[in-house]
Order: structure tokens, then C-alpha cells, then sequence
């Protein structure tokens, strides 16, 4: 395992005081805190400063560490030495186990079985979060997914660890973006015979070739012939759950929306389909096809800018 | 064991959670989700906490409340101005999307 150089991290002197460390910190979680700067990237970046400033704002850990770093520099192959906490008392942190075991190794090496947690006795595990992505047609369909979570497991030292937790999970019907499955006992297991805690799987949809989704209801942009959307037309259009025929009413235009009430996911109640009307030209790709552009031009008394006075 | 299927109960649009449950699922004390409701982080409810309940987007809100608080050290009344704030921009954010722009683009 590497070491790391918390200093560096926090961009701060190994001589800070406790106010510049916390300034410096401020500073890096305005910019990268995952609730304020979406970019990819700036989650895995905000981890590291919180355990950064998790040891450097506790005076005990940060005394503990600074002991270690007069020996190591970051990047550095690093194994704690026997007893290397002897004589410090850490104080919980403000992390929870779900939490701390995204720290380094380097963390939990040598600050693991300080996390907050229960102290001994019948203890309730802790409720667990995790995120999942399904396919759209699950939420039609319903489906059996097999998920792996990365799960911290806490050893008898109280060392986190983290390990594959596999899980088979029923995905019912009609499931909606950012609804949760709520899987009762499968979180952090509990302790002295107390029960475990739930996992909450939180559902969110893979991007999909055809539909947008918005809440319970389905988006698709309809490509329809200029005389389809002149004259009006009986086409067909793809839906979840089938080909099905519409009707273009005569004189539609693009950006028009067709609701098709019911064929949205079927949630109850059951979200709509809204086809998004698309005029899409012919390519005057052949003297034939030219001809007939001619043909309108000569014909069709039009002038889409007149009401731009020109 | 692992290979049986899980079926799980669904918590969405719908008030489900109880304040025991929903302060469980936040790693926090009911205390605090009362704190929540106090400021109006989440929507006012009864007196009686007993029959409080909860729904998905308000663990949403919760949980990253609970994030805000502890990673800036905020106050409870200045995480909900943050959160008032991030709101807005999401809110603004999922316009663009539709309108089929990119903020960032």
C-alpha cells in the first residue's frame, strides 16, 4: 500500500495550524464536494480530501500520523509498523462505516477500527445505500437481477475491509427512476444477535436508444414524411411493449407531441408515450427527386420567412 | 442462501417510512429529522412524530443534508439555503436537458 502525503493532499505545510487546515479544506470541498461539482471525477477527488482532513483535523490522529510521516513520502511502499498508535487515543470519526471503508487502505490500516460504531452489546447493523442501473425494459417487463455491492465488513479488531456481497433481487413491474427497493436485513449485519440492517437500492434507468424518460412517462421522436405530416397518415411507431399504429393529423408540424396515454411504464398509474413529431425532408439525391422539389417550387406559393418581412 | 431471489418493498412517490426507519436509513437520530422538518429542509408535518411518514425524494434530501452538514460544518439553516440553492440549479439543469441543451455544454 502507498502512502499518503495528507499535507500534500489538503495543499497545506506540514507546520499548518489546526485554522489553516480547516481553511484549506473548506476551500478544496467547495470546489469538489460530489453535492456541488457534478464533473466525473470530483467524488473520487472529494474522498480523498475528507480523509485528508478526517486525520489532519483530529489533533490525536494528526500527532499519530505526523510521528510516521517524518519517515515516509507519498507514493512510498508503505506497511504500519507494529504498535505504530502506542500511546494515542483516537476519538470516533465522523464517518460511518459505509462511509469510511471508500477511504484508502492506507486509512483503514491505520485508522479503521477507529469509525464510529456502537460500542458492543445488542446492536441493530446499519442501514446500507447502493445505486443500481437497469435496463428500461425491466420496468415493463419486471426481471431477476444479479447485483455485486462492494461492502465494508468490520473484523474482529474492528478493521474495515471491504468485500463482494453478490445478491439476487426481484425488479417488479412499473418501477420508476429514483424509486429505492428496500431489501429488509440486507445491510451491515447486526451484533449480539440483533438484527441486520436494510439495504436500499436505489433504481435508476440505462440511457436508451429510442426513449427518454421523464417521471413515469416515455419520450420518442417520431420521423414522419412531409406530405405524412401535410396531408395526415396512419403510421407506425415502436413502444415498449409492441408496434403500434398512429395517426398524424393533417398539417402537423415538427415538435408536435402525439400522446399515447397508458404506454408510458407501467406504474400505477401508468405513465404515457409521447411521440415527438419530426418532419424529416426526402434527399433530392436523384434528378427524379429534384424534379419533383422543382415541381413544388413552381406549384406552392410558400415563403416561410414572411413572417419575418422578407 | 445467496442464490435465493430477494424481493424487496418499494419506497417512492408515496409516504411509506416511518421517522424510525427514515432516521435509520440517514445514520441519524429522530432528533435531527425533526430538526429537518423544523427548518423546512423537509415538508412540514403534524405534531404527532408517531405518524410521520416518508417518501424516496425526501431521503434524497435528507441523506445529502446530512452530507452538506457534516462536510462544511454547516449549520442546519445554512445547509437549507444550500440545499435551496442546489435545488434550483438542478431544477434548471433538468430544463436545459429537455430543451435538449447542456448547461456545460
Amino acid at each position: 500500500m502507498e502512502f499518503k502525503d495528507y499535507y500534500k493532499i489538503l495543499g497545506v505545510e506540514r507546520t499548518a495550524t489546526a485554522d489553516e487546515i480547516k481553511k484549506a479544506y473548506r476551500k478544496l470541498a467547495r470546489t469538489y464536494h460530489p453535492d456541488v461539482n457534478k464533473e466525473p471525477g470530483a467524488e473520487a477527488r472529494f474522498k480523498e480530501i475528507s480523509e485528508a482532513y478526517e486525520v489532519l483535523s483530529d489533533p490525536q490522529k494528526r500527532a499519530a500520523y505526523d510521528q510516521l510521516g517524518r519517515r515516509w513520502q507519498a507514493g512510498e511502499e508503505f506497511t504500519p509498523p507494529p504498535d505504530w498508535a502506542a500511546g494515542f487515543e483516537f476519538s470516533p470519526g465522523r464517518f460511518s462505516t459505509e462511509e469510511a471503508a471508500d477511504f484508502s487502505d492506507f486509512f483503514s490500516s491505520l485508522f479503521g477500527n477507529f469509525t464510529r460504531r456502537a460500542s458492543g452489546g445488542r446492536v441493530r447493523g446499519e442501514d446500507r445505500h447502493a445505486k443500481i442501473v437497469i435496463p428500461l425494459e425491466d420496468a415493463f417487463h419486471g426481471a431477476t437481477r444479479t447485483i455485486t455491492l462492494r461492502v465494508p465488513d468490520l473484523d474482529a479488531q474492528g478493521r474495515v475491509s471491504l468485500r463482494e456481497h453478490t445478491l439476487k433481487v426481484r425488479i417488479p413491474k412499473g418501477i420508476r427512476e429514483g424509486q429505492l427497493i428496500r431489501l429488509a436485513g440486507q445491510g451491515a449485519p447486526g451484533s449480539g444477535g440483533a438484527p441486520g440492517g436494510d439495504l436500499y437500492l436505489e433504481v435508476h434507468f440505462d440511457s436508451h436508444s429510442l426513449y427518454r424518460v421523464d417521471g413515469h412517462d416515455l419520450s420518442l421522436t417520431l420521423p414522419i414524411t412531409p406530405w405524412e405530416a401535410a396531408l395526415g397518415a396512419t403510421v407506425k411507431a415502436p413502444t415498449p411493449t409492441g408496434v403500434v399504429e398512429v395517426k398524424i393529423p393533417p398539417g402537423s408540424r415538427s415538435g408536435q407531441k402525439l400522446r399515447l396515454k397508458g404506454r408510458g411504464i407501467p406504474s400505477d398509474p401508468p405513465g404515457d408515450l409521447y411521440l415527438v413529431l419530426e418532419v424529416v425532408l426526402p434527399p433530392a439525391d436523384t434528378e427524379r427527386a429534384r424534379q419533383l422539389y422543382r415541381m413544388m417550387a413552381q406549384e406552392l406559393a410558400f415563403n416561410p420567412r414572411q413572417e419575418l418581412g422578407v | 442462501m445467496e442464490d435465493d431471489v430477494l424481493t424487496g418493498s418499494i419506497v417512492g412517490y408515496e409516504d411509506v417510512l416511518t421517522v424510525e426507519e427514515f432516521a435509520r436509513a440517514c445514520h441519524a437520530e429522530v432528533r435531527w429529522v425533526a430538526e429537518l422538518v423544523e427548518v423546512g429542509i423537509l415538508a412540514k408535518r403534524g405534531h404527532d412524530q408517531a405518524a410521520w411518514r416518508f417518501c424516496a425524494a425526501d431521503l434524497a434530501c435528507a441523506r445529502r443534508a446530512a452530507r452538506l452538514q457534516r462536510d462544511f460544518e454547516a449549520s442546519i439553516e445554512t445547509v437549507a439555503v444550500m440545499l435551496d440553492l442546489l435545488n434550483e440549479i438542478d431544477r434548471l439543469r433538468e430544463r436545459l436537458r429537455r430543451a435538449g441543451l447542456d448547461a456545460d455544454g
